[in-house]
């Protein structure tokens, strides 16, 4: 016979075990996890900086990125010359959430030593913070100056010291067709494309193809589009006030903007209408654009697209080409805007040195460019493929007034809900204004931290 | 790779070596206590680990939170209640909120109400086991699994979408199920209801053999049918476990989001709290608002867990 009494001694005995097991097991937990992310262990001390070709270092750094699948391959292969020449083992850790993992790791100190960045005005809050180490005296700070293109010099900069570079780059607001399908030639102006695409549209051949799904960052090709009719409707000017902050998003200019997206998404001039362009990936939006027969004429994206043309798609080479997006108002011309992977350094470490040293060369950023889906901001890259790769570096090189990707330079609450207004004004476009309103008063907050 | 295994072993061997290590420990302590005191001493000593994960891993940060819900994004200036009135005063929050309402209204009921449902009507029928365990196996999935599972089924492309694949088999266009305000928070719940919905079904089965079956005899005998015997004997004996359940899956309802997260990032209309602090916390580097959302999801679910303690004691006291 057992008493109660011995029954409730036993359980709480029971829960002792158990909390005892659940708590060395998290300690287990981050005694595993702790050396994936956290330094590399230090061999040699605080040596000099070593450069490029500094022979053998050995050890090991950590770096955290976005790219997963034939992206994480193409980095791989970049850094394996690197590792063959200094023995520095490349540890590296692909996540969809970069995000959530460096802003936790600023907080706690836990950090992998070089990462990538989600964005320009992240980068310069982990500045700001210290988090970041400049790079003034580990990259050779002059030549990466002359070799890469004043634009993305900058954007790395903050308070004069470089603390992000470019690993690839991409131009956005390219608008792309399939030759075998479209063949009216390169509209001059906005309205030039739109009576063409009026004269080769017909049936279910519409003109465009959108896709706005992208998991927990839908929408975001919506504000590509906003960007690029903002910069040729409105002018630089009112793109980098809209960009701080200080211009409002229910001002004429932006509005315009989106009632111009609106009638891209439309149902009469959009494949498949608004619950097409809502519920389809952006890698998967210009599928019908190679379907028989064609679904829409033109997709508008930036240039990695390509890769997805021929992945997701079924488009060989050559079923695809591309014009930039037409100037709209002629008073702002020749404007491009484009994007990047930013990368810092979290840790200074040697190998880390060493590593950020050789990512900014020429001779690594050749190495993805030679792969395909990349453009490099260095300016002694010429490596490209093919013609079509080649001629966005020329864009992205000859553009005469060159902005980057403005929700990536939005305080994140900002570029979330712009997202987020993307897909709402898409589902239903009268409501715009409520849209904006809100929007603005995301702005009065999201700037004010 | 062997640094892993290393760990493991050391888990292995060294949890279990530890535990006893501790209780050798405790009771070589108290061999050189004075006899009277030892007794009142060990269970203290015994539940020392515990409480102090308690306090570690529960306490500390509840307390913790509760104090960045008053500072800045940073934590580094105190600014009052700011972040609840950014709580209270903006309709994205406000509109989690009333979604988090929709969740613990849909989800219980559906949840509950099914799963009792489901434990009668397969009550004492020959194949009972097998309907429990296709219905139960939905439980084993976690539930970032089911909401990729099931978006595929609400996917907008019928040649993945078998939603829209069937109602492409009547002519039907292909509905957006996930961007159809406000019937969407209710298709994301239904997702809720799969997973939970054999949880209740099990324990509601379990108290339903509970019942004596001597009792539904005298009722049958008195001339009772199936209904008033469910209405006045099934039912009512049925209600304390009923009152467990709905408390665990209100609960569920209240943390919901996996599912959100997964499935519509809180997009067209289908945000919950739980995303909402999710984004402010890690997205927007916001720690003060996230943290208030923390605590205001906190407030919220005791009462429910208060309740729950009272029944249990209750159960308890006629035990």
């Amino acid at each position: 016979m057992e008493s109660p009494f011995m029954k409730r001694r036993r359980l709480v005995a029971g829960l002792v075990v158990s909390m005892l097991v659940v708590g060395a097991c998290s300690d287990g937990g981050a005694a595993t996890s702790a050396p994936a992310v956290s330094a590399a262990p230090t061999t040699g001390g605080e040596s000099a900086a070593p450069t490029e070709g500094g022979g053998e270092i050995g050890g090991s750094v950590s770096v955290i990125g976005t790219w997963g699948g034939a992206e994480q391959d193409a980095f791989l292969a970049m850094v394996a010359p690197f590792e063959a020449e200094t023995g520095i083992k490349v540890e590296y850790t692909g996540t969809r959430d970069l995000n959530a993992v460096l802003t936790t790791g600023v907080a706690s100190g836990i950090l992998p030593d070089l990462a990538g960045l989600p964005g320009p005005g992240q980068m310069r809050e982990f500045a700001t913070r210290g988090a970041l180490k400049p790079l003034d005296d580990v990259l050779d700070i002059e030549a990466y100056k002359s070799e890469t293109s004043p634009g993305f010099v900058e954007l790395g900069t903050v308070d004069g010291q470089v603390v992000g570079v470019f690993i690839k780059a991409a131009v956005k607001g390219l608008i792309w067709y399939n030759p075998n399908v479209y063949t009216g030639g390169v509209p001059t102006s906005w309205d030039d494309l739109w009576s063409k695409a009026g004269a080769a549209a017909s049936g279910d051949t519409k003109p465009w193809c959108v896709g706005l799904e992208s998991g927990a960052a839908s929408g975001w090709p919506g504000t590509d589009w906003i960007e690029d009719l903002v910069i040729r409707q409105s002018g630089p000017d009112v793109y980098d006030a809209w960009v701080a902050g200080a211009q409002k998003w229910s001002s004429p200019e932006i509005k315009a903007a989106f009632e111009a997206f609106g009638e891209v998404v439309s149902q009469a001039n959009t494949h498949g209408g608004p619950n097409y362009v809502l519920n389809t990936g952006f890698g998967s939006g210009a599928n019908p654009m190679f379907a028989d027969p064609p679904g829409c004429l033109f997709h508008h994206q930036a240039s990695f697209i390509t890769s997805f043309f021929q992945d997701e798609g079924g488009a060989a080479e050559g079923d695809y080409d591309f014009f930039p997006m037409p100037d709209i108002n002629p008073s702002f011309t020749g404007a491009a805007t484009g994007a990047g992977d930013l990368f810092g350094m979290f840790n200074d470490t040697p190998q880390a040195r060493a590593l950020m040293a050789y990512l900014v060369t020429a001779d690594a950023q050749a190495i993805w460019v030679g792969i395909g889906g990349a453009l490099s901001g260095n300016k002694n890259v010429t490596n490209y493929p093919d013609d079509v790769s080649a001629r966005s570096a020329e864009i992205l090189a000859n553009a005469t007034v060159f902005r980057f990707d403005g929700s990536d330079l939005m305080p994140e609450a900002m570029n979330a809900a712009f997202w987020s207004a993307m897909l709402e004004f898409t589902q239903d476009p009268s409501k715009l204004d409520a849209i904006l309103a809100n929007l603005d008063s995301v702005q009065a907050s999201a700037y004010a931290q | 790779m062997d640094e892993r295994l290393l760990t493991a072993a050391i888990v292995i061997v060294g949890v279990p070596a530890a535990l006893v290590g501790y209780v050798l420990l405790i009771e070589t302590i108290l061999r050189f206590v004075p006899g009277r005191v030892a007794p009142r001493l060990r269970p203290v000593l015994w539940l020392l680990p515990a409480l102090t994960f308690l306090s570690v891993f529960l306490v500390y940060p509840t307390i913790d939170t509760v104090r960045r819900s008053l500072m800045d994004g940073f934590s580094e200036n105190f600014v009052g209640l700011a972040n609840y009135e950014y709580f209270f005063g903006s309709g994205e929050t406000l509109g989690a909120l009333a979604n988090n309402v929709l969740w613990i209204v849909f989800l219980t009921g559906g949840a509950v109400g099914l799963g009792l449902l489901i434990a009668i009507l397969v009550d004492r029928v020959r194949y009972e086991p097998w309907v429990k365990a296709v219905i139960f196996l939905p439980m084993a999935i976690s539930f970032v699994a089911a909401g990729v599972i099931w978006r595929f089924m609400y996917d907008f492309r019928p040649e993945s979408g078998t939603l829209n694949a069937i109602v492409g088999t009547f002519g039907v266009e292909p509905v957006g199920w996930l961007n159809t305000w406000p019937w969407n928070t209710l298709f994301l719940i239904f997702v809720g209801v799969w997973m939970q919905v054999g949880f209740a079904m099990v324990i509601l089965s379990a108290g339903l053999k509970g019942i004596s079956t001597e009792l539904l005899e005298a009722a049958r005998v008195d001339g009772a049918n199936e209904l008033q015997v469910f209405r006045g004997i099934t039912f009512p004996l049925l209600l304390p476990t009923i009152a467990v359940i709905s408390t665990t899956v209100i609960i569920i309802a209240l943390k919901a989001f996996d599912i959100v997260y997964v499935m519509t990032n809180g997009n067209f209309g289908t945000e919950v709290l739980a995303n909402r602090m999710y984004k402010e916390l890690f997205n927007f580097s916001q720690f003060g608002r996230g943290s208030a959302v923390a605590v205001i999801l906190f407030v919220a679910i005791v009462p429910v867990m208060l309740f729950n303690i009272k029944r249990f004691r209750e159960q308890e006291a006629i035990r």
